[in-house]
């Protein structure tokens, strides 16, 4: 009999199996986080802030499923000590009191938390969508003109001297004069005026690269709670994709039923109202915003509009003049169409024929369905890539 | 030779001459870190799945809360492979020691352990490290996703296997013998006499092809890798080779508390009689000796468990008391747990030992429920039913591939968790290729199927 102790290091010294296991869990769970993110990202308001916030998502660990018996309501097991049929070794909970908080059961109750960057996610979400950059518009390039560093100069102002670059015309001087030879860093090099060198700038105009985002909600009656929750999670990834390529995003929201209101972020999904749907209203709205704050030429501007699609009949002409004027200043203006399978509609709604109209005359417009979670992907996809083509 | 060497020979002798008889055994120092997975994958090379991954961190909190101490671990076969851990002070590990030497004589004169050790040979840590390699390689050929999804569905059905059984098993006979014609009633043959046209002689084909499973198959890893329709060589060895693992866990799993039982009595023996040691290690190896083999944690009345190394070693120290140690080694032969609870575990030692069956009801109050003899034992017993799970068996193979699960909700006492088996069905439907159905009960007693 022998008791062997390894003279090298072991390999099991070099190698944990459980931390490469907990590490392919941790992936899995990575992996299933993902699969429900819509559903977590639209719980919150997340859509203003600059992007760099992070959501933790608290999880369970994975179970890898066994066949088991059903619990029974009354759960037997031996035990070893003193007592006496009917002692009670441990007093129920209080009716109604906090469940699930009575300490843990030694095992199956650790939580841990995933940390996911919000811009992470995007970046993920656009790779695994495959989804194109935007442009901007190409006629927005006109004013802001900006004064940028260009060359230096013998002349200039004392605040904009540039060290360095004067160091170096003094060390090629001396070099030049035949002083190298010298032990340069025994001997300070001196200056003269001929060395110095300020910086230069230049008027340029530069591209518009702010944009402006508008969304517009129809929050009258006959949308509900769901379809409202399907149009914010568009509109979330929506502007998460235009804050990707925008230095500058701005954002503004706008809810209608029979007449139309600016809101903040906060309260904007918490609108509704019981009146008739007039389009027309948050459309001129929508106008009225990029005459007083956006305009169309400094600025790149986006319109999305939510609704399900029954528009006032009165409204129908009033509605398409409007929406043609926005779809012909802005980028790109897109239409969420909610509820329903789109499938098993009998006609289109009279909006959807509006947008399909002015798309017909090649205006940037983009229509999409959000019937359930999946269509807001299709939805953002069909979005990205068809304003890539312009 | 260090100090801890001397005591193991001087043990290793005292066993022999006390008439102990094991393979040799191979000792070796190992970290804690190592000590930890073996606890986790229950070998310590095994084949890799995220599920070790949620058990090995479970592990590292229990430990961390100080509810788990691991002594030693010790692998049967020839020759036995055990581990110590290099932090555990001499006397603790001479304790250890002969703490295995008393798990080697079980296992190699056990007849569940000395079957398992003539199907598969003796040298599991070895051929467990195998499997580990081998499903290394198809990770490298097939993709992690893919050898995933073949551990899922094959862990999950672990301890599916038909523990009766052979480990290595022909396929079924393709054909069977044709039925004899069914004798001639009294009806059938006054019915012949009529007038009329002739009956068609039935053809003598002999043999006609049998159904697959010709009855319900309990051992559903190898029904899997038999008989699954679309099953790839590798994926297939996937499966054998976690059965082959089951195998080998089966007798551990079910021999419990008398393996246990059995070596906390030799070391507590060993250490006793050996005269060689020094009296203050051997006060520090009785300590250690004593925290192991006790009911409960120190400062508390009760336990809601049976701490195996307690109860067995005391079923053991009167069984040696009252019948002598040569019945002690038929019976170390012959039984398993569920033998050894039930012929040997009586009332006055139940009642010296404080066991009782306790019942949790809907609120989590827990009572006492009862003092009764065959109540404690089946409550001991009933977790360690069927490899401690649902009686689940392939009930039919039907020509477009479909195959029926059949639960035997009958004898379970109720159905399955319906939310875990269907999963359980969704990961064989990645194997199986084709529609699965699993039939069982649920809460209200009334037949429900799952498919997948």
């Amino acid at each position: 009999m022998t008791i062997r102790i390894a003279a090298e290091t072991p390999w099991y010294d070099l190698f944990s199996r459980g931390a490469r296991d907990w590490l392919r869990h941790n992936e899995k769970v990575r992996d299933a986080v993902k699969d429900t993110l819509p559903e977590l990202l639209s719980n919150s308001d997340l859509m203003t802030g600059s992007g760099s916030r992070t959501v933790a998502v608290p999880v369970k660990f994975l179970e890898h499923a066994r066949l088991r018996l059903a619990e029974s309501q009354v759960q037997q097991g031996a035990g070893q000590g003193r007592g006496e049929p009917g002692d009670v070794l441990q007093p129920g909970r209080e009716e109604g009191g906090e469940q699930g908080q009575a300490g843990g059961t030694g095992d199956g109750e650790i939580r841990f938390v995933v940390e996911l960057k919000l811009d992470e996610i995007v970046d993920w979400l656009w790779e695994e969508l495959k989804l194109p950059e935007l442009k901007p518009k190409r006629t927005a390039t006109i004013d802001q003109a900006e004064y940028v560093r260009e060359g230096w100069d013998k002349r200039g102002a004392r605040s904009r001297l540039d060290r360095r670059r004067t160091m170096k015309e003094a060390v090629k001087r001396h070099a030049i004069q035949g002083n190298s030879a010298a032990p340069v860093n025994e001997e300070p090099i001196s200056l003269v005026n001929d060395d110095l060198r300020f910086r230069q700038l230049v008027r340029r105009p530069s591209p518009a690269t702010s944009a402006a985002v508008i969304f517009a909600l129809d929050v009258s009656g006959s949308m509900d709670e769901a379809q409202r929750r399907l149009a914010k999670q568009f509109f979330f990834f929506a502007l998460q994709g235009i804050r990707r390529q925008y230095a500058k995003v701005e954002t503004v929201f706008l809810a209608h039923a029979a007449q139309a209101w600016e809101f903040d972020e906060s309260q904007f999904f918490q609108a509704s109202s019981s009146g008739g749907t007039v389009t027309s209203s948050v459309a001129r709205l929508a106008l009225e915003v990029m005459e007083k704050r956006y305009d169309p030429a400094r600025y790149n501007v986006y319109f999305f509009y939510a609704s399900d699609g029954e528009n006032a009949a009165e409204d129908r002409d009033e509605a398409r003049t409007t929406l043609a004027q926005i779809a012909e200043l802005v980028n790109y203006s897109g239409y969420c169409e909610t509820g329903g399978v789109a499938t098993f509609r009998p006609r289109d709604t009279q909006l959807a024929e509006i947008f399909a109209e002015l798309k017909g005359s090649g205006l940037a417009v983009g229509t999409s369905h959000l019937a359930s979670q999946d269509d807001v992907w299709n939805a953002i996809r069909e979005f990205f890539t068809e304003q890539s083509k312009e | 030779m260090t100090e801890l060497e001397g005591y193991a020979e001087g043990i290793d002798a005292l066993a022999r001459r006390l008439g102990m008889d094991y393979y040799p055994v191979d000792f070796e120092m190992a970290p804690a870190s190592l000590m930890t997975e073996i606890a986790v994958y229950g070998l310590p090379v095994r084949m890799p799945h995220w599920s070790f991954g949620v058990r090995y961190i479970h592990q590292l909190v229990r430990q961390s809360m100080g509810h788990s101490k691991i002594f030693e671990v010790m692998f049967p076969g020839d020759p036995c492979r055990a581990f110590l851990m290099d932090g555990n002070s001499v006397a603790e590990n001479a304790l250890v020691t002969a703490h295995v030497l008393g798990h080697a004589d079980f296992s190699k004169n056990n007849q569940l352990f000395a079957r398992f050790h003539a199907m598969a040979g003796g040298n599991i840590v070895e051929t467990a490290a195998a499997h580990a390699h081998r499903i290394q390689l198809a990770i490298e050929a097939h993709g992690v996703e893919r050898v995933e999804s073949v551990l899922d569905a094959a862990l999950a059905l672990e301890a599916h296997i038909d523990v009766g059984g052979e480990l290595h098993r022909a396929r079924y006979p393709e054909f069977v013998a044709q039925k004899a014609q069914p004798v001639d009633t009294a009806f059938q043959s006054r019915f012949k006499q009529l007038p009329g046209t002739e009956e068609p002689v039935a053809q003598k084909s002999g043999q006609v092809r049998a159904p697959v499973p010709p009855h319900p198959e309990y051992d559903l890893l190898w029904f899997i890798a038999n008989y699954a329709p679309e099953l790839e060589q590798w994926e297939r060895d996937i499966f054998l080779m976690v059965r082959t693992e089951s195998f080998y866990f089966y007798p551990v799993f079910a021999c419990q508390i008398m393996n246990e039982g059995w070596a906390s009595y030799w070391h507590a023996r060993l250490l006793r009689e050996a005269d060689f040691l020094p009296q203050p290690l051997y006060l520090s190896a009785i300590k250690a000796h004593s925290d192991v083999v006790r009911p409960f944690a120190s400062g508390q009345q009760t336990a809601l468990a049976i701490n195996p190394y307690h109860l067995g070693f005391t079923i053991w120290e009167r069984i040696v008391e009252k019948h002598g140690i040569e019945r002690a080694r038929e019976v170390r032969r012959d039984e398993d747990d569920f033998g050894f609870i039930r012929n040997w575990l009586d009332e006055g030692l139940a009642k010296e030992a404080g066991l009782f069956v306790y019942e949790t009801r809907p609120g989590d109050e827990i009572r006492v429920a009862s003092k009764d003899i065959n109540a404690i034992r089946e409550a001991i017993l009933g977790p360690k039913f069927n490899f401690g799970s649902p009686r689940v068996a392939a009930r039919e193979l039907k020509h477009d591939g479909t195959l029926t699960l059949a639960h035997d909700h009958a004898s379970d006492g109720r159905g399955l968790d319906v939310t875990r088996a269907k999963r359980v069905l969704d990961y064989v439907h990645r194997v199986w290729r084709r529609p699965v159905k699993l039939a069982t009960t649920n809460e209200r007693n009334e037949a429900v199927e799952l498919a997948a």
